[in-house]
């Protein structure tokens, strides 16, 4: 099976253009990287310098994990069953589009704005924290490992919550009960990037590259598996 | 993922490429579209120029056993019928009568649970799907606009996922063809029921298809913007487009279609409006006179062509003929010599709502005993 380029970059392109023009959406994307954002900020801002050391064993930057993991995932899970909500979903069934360029053009949609949103906030705060932190809390806070964590695990995080997201959405019925469960499903992700920066999971090499080769399979299989469950019939008679 | 990235990586790279034409962006990774024949398009709408005498000799769609049931229910069954390329064809029926499944059927949307059908010539099979859609273009009820997006912005679109070569080209022909060329940048979601039933129809133009299926294509429309429509499908008709059109407007099916299939979950009837008309009632003759004719048994009793006759009211008599056009003469002459004040001799004409209302009524009868 080959992949069309150009009918993948007519769904990412039409999604784009539908996202700039939707305020619930934009919002949506820039409402939970301030929430995640607020925490690591006050940490930064009420440390001292000699209270640094309390950031020892801590990743407090990989608490920032949480915004690609949720912030695509309301997105994609709007992906398919808001089309067809919508009623756009069938004329564009009937043009030569493959189910897997569909979902690719989706994904990517979803995935591109998340991941240049994700290392914006990543950028910000640690802007912030070399202009405003003490010293000692930058040298402790912002570390080697934990920014190559950052950069790598972002990306196959986003994906992991786009595959999920566009999975509920092909079966769900309801677009606000696709955003729910997509948000549920991701859930765990957040919560072991969470752990981790708390040092309750003792993030160590072996876990990081262990961690990211599952994450890299889960992606491959994700769009594999969606495109499987993506039944054309189903979607548009509601029906099977 | 990492499929993603690099895909992405060689899309910001073409992206930033002045060179990019059409045909390198569509990768050429598959089959070029249509491929039956080569087609050039006329201010706007499709002329087939040339195409395989042998492709086109076989139908454009041929249909044979259909059915399809969603669980118990039936939507249609066992419907067979041909249509040849180049033909207008009229699908009519009730509401729930299985039309919109079997135009979803044919289109590839979903699967039939018997029977077999080719599209555009194509085999009706799952692995077949790309290919059909490439050939077909379908215009359903709704029109299922992008709302946020300008009526360019949705055209390009579908310009792309039809891989169309040269798509501004092609979007501002089809803009044309519909009279929306004025209309371009404005955001669908501003547009009237009507004008989005047009971009609809212009989104189904871009492809240059085989067959198009049009499914109500003038529901909302005012009487000008239709009539534009209807002109529109005679055109794409002369430029040997295939078009299978579902409709609730009888008159609009009679105008337009060359044959027409009535189905009621089951195919009940197909044919020429004309032959329809024919197969479901006696042709006859009106006849009214200024005053009721004292002996109409003398008059009309054995005149050639004339099976029988009964009178209609007090002045008007109603004529059973096997061929008007010899009953008609032989009727007036004898009319004359009875010295009768003849008033008008008319053929009845029964309409295609006349047929389609009888079948339809013949099956709630059916349904109720």
């Amino acid at each position: 099976m080959s992949i069309s380029r150009r009918r993948v970059r007519a769904i990412y392109r039409k999604e784009l253009r539908e996202y700039r023009r939707n305020r619930s959406i934009v919002a949506g994307m820039a409402i939970l990287p301030l929430i995640f954002l607020l925490q690591p900020l006050i940490t930064v801002f009420s440390l001292s310098a000699s209270a640094a050391s309390q950031l020892a064993g801590r990743h407090e930057l990989l608490y920032l994990l949480a915004i690609p993991a949720l912030v695509p995932a309301t997105i994609a899970a709007f992906s398919v069953v808001g089309e067809r909500q919508q009623g756009t979903l069938e004329p564009v069934l009937t043009t030569p589009v493959r189910r897997e360029e569909f979902l690719l053009g989706k994904a990517l949609a979803c995935f591109v704005p998340s991941v240049a949103i994700s290392y914006a906030v990543y950028v910000f705060f640690l802007a912030c924290v070399e202009i405003f932190g003490q010293p000692a809390v930058t040298s402790a806070l912002v570390r080697g490992p934990d920014l190559l964590a950052q950069l790598i695990f972002t990306p196959l995080l986003a994906g992991w919550s786009i595959w999920v997201g566009v999975a509920i959405s092909t079966r769900a019925s309801e677009v606000r009960v696709a955003q729910q469960l997509s948000l549920l499903a991701n859930l765990p992700s957040v919560a072991v990037t969470t752990l981790i920066a708390f040092n309750v999971i003792h993030a160590t090499l072996v876990v990081a590259i262990g961690a990211a080769v599952v994450l890299l399979v889960l992606n491959r299989l994700g769009w594999r598996l969606t495109s499987t469950m993506f039944d054309r019939e189903r979607l548009i008679t509601g029906t099977r | 993922m990492i499929h993603l990235i690099m895909w992405l990586i060689r899309k910001l790279r073409r992206t930033t490429s002045p060179a990019e034409t059409p045909d390198a962006a569509s990768g050429r990774d598959e089959p070029a579209a249509g491929g039956q024949g080569e087609r050039l398009v006329t201010s706007g709408l499709v002329t087939t120029v040339a195409a395989s005498v042998a492709n086109r000799s076989a139908p454009a769609i041929s249909v044979r056993g259909l059915s399809k049931r969603f669980g118990d229910r039936v939507a249609f069954q066992d419907v067979s019928f041909e249509i040849g390329y180049g033909e207008v064809f009229g699908f009519l029926g009730p509401n729930g009568a299985g039309k919109t499944t079997t135009v979803r059927t044919l289109s590839t949307l979903i699967a039939p649970t018997s029977g077999s059908a080719t599209v555009a010539g194509i085999p009706l099979a799952p692995e077949n799907g790309v290919e059909i859609r490439r050939r077909i273009s379908v215009m359903p009820e709704s029109p299922g606009l992008y709302l946020r997006l300008s009526v360019a912005e949705n055209l390009d679109c579908f310009a792309d996922l039809y891989e169309a070569a040269d798509p501004g080209d092609r979007i501002d022909r089809a803009l044309r063809a519909v009279n929306l060329a004025d209309r371009a940048r404005d955001a669908c979601g501003s547009l009237s029921k009507g004008l989005r039933q047009r971009v609809a129809l212009a989104r189904a133009l871009l492809s240059d298809p085989e067959v198009l299926f049009l499914d109500e294509p003038t529901a909302g429309l005012d009487p000008v913007a239709a009539r534009d429509v209807h002109e529109l499908i005679d055109e794409l008709r002369r430029g040997g487009v295939t078009i299978f059109l579902t409709t609730h407007r009888l008159e609009e099916a009679e105008r337009l279609c060359d044959r027409v299939a009535i189905l009621n979950t089951t195919l009940r009837m197909i044919g020429r409006p004309d032959d329809l008309r024919e197969q479901m009632f006696a042709k006859t003759l009106t006849v009214r006179t200024l005053a009721p004719l004292p002996d109409p048994g003398r008059v009309f009793d054995g005149l050639p062509a004339v099976d029988g006759w009964q009178a209609d009211g007090t002045a008007a008599y109603v004529l059973a003929v096997s061929d008007p056009v010899v009953a008609a003469p032989a009727t007036t002459r004898a009319l004359v010599q009875a010295s009768a004040d003849v008033l008008s001799i008319g053929e009845s004409r029964h309409s295609l709502e006349d047929v389609y209302l009888e079948l339809v009524n013949e099956d709630a009868e059916v349904r109720r005993k």
